[in-house]
């Protein structure tokens, strides 16, 4: 996933069915993410990304998981925040990065939004099996220990 | 309403003379969001009201969905003569929204509720 080095701490996993299940998600990666220290914008960011993310899985995936994982590469610690369904998958997933790019009716700007607020930003879609989103934060911004 | 939902809530329009007051104090979902943009539509018709304040101060997360919302009632308000100002929006709550590529395009702000009322008051007063 992010590199053989990353171990995880800590895992939870919470179903992301239902439109209220997105505001769940986002109450708990605020949870994890003030207790791993993270500052207000990190959190905001998390948080943010998060329900993009989520709001995804429930209205392009037809529901699934959230998996919520502390993750340390031996010199951080970060949030990752995996996302799994087995809907109908991405045609394009380059495509679907792109902004602008809807087929919901949406701004087209979740993904890609998604993908600028978090530090790495992973997608696995296979048609007719399903997406999986990978997303991690480490605490301290971009780049830096 | 699927089973399992919350039940619906509503988030209360208060009326200040030739203004609507929204302010949103509730986790934002998006039922939530569409029923706001609905009630402050009808709100506009019903009451004449020249200008509407959206307190965001107490509200911590900005995702697509609500910015494209905000987008919305800015939008339908202007087409129904009345003017929106958002107001009280968090830093980080604007960091994320820029990083984003959410940039509330048409959306007025002011940084409170006073400034805000300003903001309409001088409008009213220049159109007059």
């Amino acid at each position: 996933m992010t590199g053989g080095t990353t171990r995880v701490i800590r895992s939870e996993t919470m179903t992301v069915r239902l439109k209220d299940d997105i505001v769940l998600a986002r109450q708990m990666v605020r949870a994890r993410a003030m207790e791993l220290g993270f500052g207000l914008t990190d959190q905001t960011r998390l948080v943010t990304a998060a329900s993009e993310l989520a709001r995804n899985t429930v209205d392009h995936g037809g529901g699934g998981t959230m998996t919520i994982e502390e993750v340390s590469d031996g010199e951080r610690e970060g949030l990752r925040i995996i996302f799994e369904d087995h809907g109908p998958g991405m045609a394009d997933v380059a495509r679907a990065l792109q902004d602008g790019f809807s087929t919901m009716g949406g701004l087209g700007l979740g993904l890609g939004g998604a993908r600028r607020l978090m530090d790495e930003l992973q997608i696995e879609s296979e048609s007719d099996k399903g997406t999986r989103v990978t997303a991690v934060r480490w605490r301290g911004g971009r780049g830096k220990p | 309403m699927t089973t399992g939902e919350r039940p619906l809530e509503r988030i209360p329009i208060i009326r200040l003379g030739d203004f609507l007051l929204v302010a949103i104090q509730v986790e934002m979902h998006d039922r939530l969001a569409m029923v706001l943009e609905d009630d402050l539509t009808a709100a506009i018709v019903k009451q004449r009201a020249k200008g509407v304040l959206i307190d965001i101060s107490a509200v911590e997360v900005i995702d697509s969905f609500t910015a494209r919302m905000l987008s919305e009632i800015a939008t339908i308000s202007r087409l129904l003569a009345a003017q929106t100002v958002v107001v009280g929006m968090r830093p980080s709550v604007a960091i994320t929204l820029v990083e984003m590529g959410l940039l509330l395009a048409g959306v007025q702000t002011a940084l409170n509720i006073d400034l805000g009322m300003d903001l309409l008051r001088s409008a009213q007063a220049a159109a007059s």
